[in-house]
């Protein structure tokens, strides 16, 4: 009940209150239907690039650029889906960003974590002020300081091999202040009681926090793995060695090789596609929750 | 208030070393990936930026040489133009987008849930991907959007990634695209936090829809908006990615922007001093603007 009474009045922010007759019912009707019409048209702008792009990968390569515009594909070519895999290193690119997003995601997790709970549960001189570094440099764009960071991973021997791409994502501040900004919604009492019976502080990260937090670690699991497996800067810097490439860049070359096989290209995409769009179908409630407790993705 | 407990019961000095170490304990494993893969080539950029750091790993202090070279680097210049004009108008275009956006999905609509769905869905989706669609969708002669511009009547529609004044509105097109979306996002967790008894209020005094938008959400919205305008600025300036697989900077040199031009004479034509002394650039335009906004907003809000 006093749920309902608390969610109702917030829902109908910006139609009119309910009960009113006449010229007000017009208006609101007009408004509805403003509404959807605006809806639609939105919907359509950011949708229709997505099925263009899924159709054209079903299509012969000269109909891709057909005058007029052919939407649904005359005959349905699938064979594109089977093409593709001999015509590109699709198995290798594939099995290198899988690897490199499942890496990065379950380091980024357990150093962030822990480390959110060192910022957000324990107290000591000089917390606050390392915190606000980590912060700052969310601040400052990667491409600023890509060049030292390349110098640097050089020097220890990293560059060219996968494990250059899990250093550069693993440990960024992003993860650290997701789960602090969701620690710190956790009552203290929880782990207060936990200490009265003896538990220690690494005890009570572990059976008491950790088990609270899953929604946040769903977000942060989903939007690392995301990031990881779209990134593109990095392995374009540090991954040489075509057998090292990752799907992104697998897909870069793969336009430049073959830049008139229209409809291969799209079938590139879609694939490249795929796994994102299948776990955000999936997620997306956890996707959605992470933003909307960090204000910020990755 | 998260551990004011422990230190109530402080003795003394001791149990502060023993939470200094349990601290530490938590944070260093992050901590020591974050520092040397963050921290140190941040500050090591300012003393890279005054090197003449070349391919061969040899570096020599060269001063201000770097910087005053910038001054005189016509490439520079353009870049920097190309930076300023791709932010001036994805800021305001994603701005009003999302906003937009979020006004419309606050309400009770059918479908909603759906479109929130899809409108993020770009966000998520690899720039690669997205650049190598829209690069078709734009194609001068065939590509679907010149076939219905033509359609509408426009016999001469725009070249767009083919031509040196269109490339950059291309770009800015679907870098809002992509993510107006996510700002979206962030806009209806910030309305759906504005009381609605302040709308009440409003609507009792006899304010029109508008009146209410202008002084109801937009100041309730200014922590949101404020937000939401650095992290745009932040990414406006550093975009790279989206034009680099897009355009490549071109044609000619009407879409090069700073982080690519970073890129360029960093890992290209090896030059990482010089690049380091663009990087400085790039990272003093993002903080002080930062800042500015930062004092900006403190201001307004006393």
């Amino acid at each position: 009940m006093a749920v309902t009474t608390l969610t109702k009045p917030t829902a109908e922010i910006g139609s009119a209150p309910p009960r009113r007759t006449g010229r007000r019912s017009t208006s609101r009707r007009i408004g509805r239907v403003l509404g959807y019409t605006g809806l639609a048209v939105a919907a359509a702008g950011v949708l229709l690039p997505f099925f263009w792009m899924v159709m054209s990968s079903l299509k012969t390569n000269n109909a891709v650029f057909s005058v007029p515009i052919q939407w649904i594909p005359d005959p349905f070519v699938w064979s594109n889906y089977v093409d593709i895999w001999q015509k590109s290193d699709m198995t290798t690119w594939l099995k290198n960003t899988m690897i490199l997003s499942v890496a990065v995601t379950a380091l980024q997790l357990l150093t962030g974590s822990f480390a959110a709970y060192g910022f957000s549960k324990v107290r000591f001189p000089g917390r606050d002020v390392l915190f606000l570094v980590y912060i700052g440099t969310i601040a400052v764009p990667w491409q600023a300081y890509m060049i030292p960071q390349f110098i640097l991973m050089s020097k220890l021997h990293l560059s060219n091999t996968l494990w250059s791409i899990v250093a550069l994502q693993a440990f960024g501040a992003f993860g650290v202040f997701l789960m602090k900004q969701f620690y710190e919604t956790i009552p203290e009492e929880l782990s207060e009681a936990a200490r009265m019976d003896g538990l220690s502080e690494y005890g009570i990260y572990r059976r008491i926090i950790l088990p609270l937090s899953v929604p946040a670690l769903a977000s942060l699991t989903l939007l690392t793995f995301t990031n990881t497996w779209n990134d593109y800067l990095g392995p374009l810097i540090y991954l040489r060695s075509p057998d090292l490439w990752t799907i992104q860049l697998g897909l870069k070359s793969f336009v430049g090789q073959y830049n008139a096989e229209y409809a291969l290209i799209m079938t590139g995409s879609v694939l490249s596609v795929l796994p994102i769009a299948i776990i955000f179908m999936l997620g997306q409630r956890y996707f959605v929750e992470g933003i909307a407790t960090s204000g910020l993705k990755g | 208030m998260a551990t004011t407990t422990l230190v109530a019961r402080r003795p003394g000095g001791r149990l502060k070393w023993r939470n200094t170490l349990l601290g530490w304990s938590f944070i260093l494993p992050n901590f020591i990936g974050f520092a040397v893969l963050t921290l140190v080539p941040v500050i090591a950029l300012f003393y890279i930026a005054f090197t003449n750091w070349n391919a061969f790993g040899t570096a020599r202090l060269v001063g201000l040489d770097n910087f005053t070279r910038l001054l005189a680097d016509h490439s520079f210049r353009i870049a920097l133009w190309n930076t300023v004009y791709y932010t001036a108008f994805h800021i305001p275009l994603t701005l009003g987008l999302s906003l937009a956006l979020a006004l419309l999905l606050n309400r009770k609509m059918r479908g909603v849930a759906f479109f929130r769905t899809a409108a993020f869905f770009p966000y998520v989706t690899s720039i690669v991907a997205i650049a190598v669609v829209w690069n078709m969708l734009f194609s001068p002669q065939f590509g679907p959007i010149n076939q219905f511009l033509t359609s509408i009547g426009i016999s001469h529609p725009p070249g767009w990634t083919t031509s040196s004044t269109w490339a950059m509105p291309a770009v800015i097109i679907v870098g809002t695209w992509r993510e107006m979306g996510y700002y979206m996002l962030l806009f209806l967790a910030g309305l759906q936090t504005i009381p609605s008894e302040l709308y009440e209020a409003a609507r009792v005094d006899g304010a029109s829809p508008w009146q209410r938008f202008l002084n109801v959400t937009v100041p309730c919205l200014r922590p949101t908006t404020f937000f939401v305008t650095v992290m745009l600025t932040i990414g406006s300036f550093k975009v790279f990615d989206l034009i680099l697989v897009m355009t490549n900077g071109g044609p000619g040199q009407s879409t090069l922007v700073l982080s690519q031009y970073i890129y360029t004479k960093g890992f290209v034509e090896n030059k990482l001093g010089y690049a380091s002394a663009v990087s400085i650039v790039l990272f003093l335009i993002c903080i002080s603007i930062t800042v500015v906004q930062f004092i900006v907003n403190k201001r307004r809000a006393d």
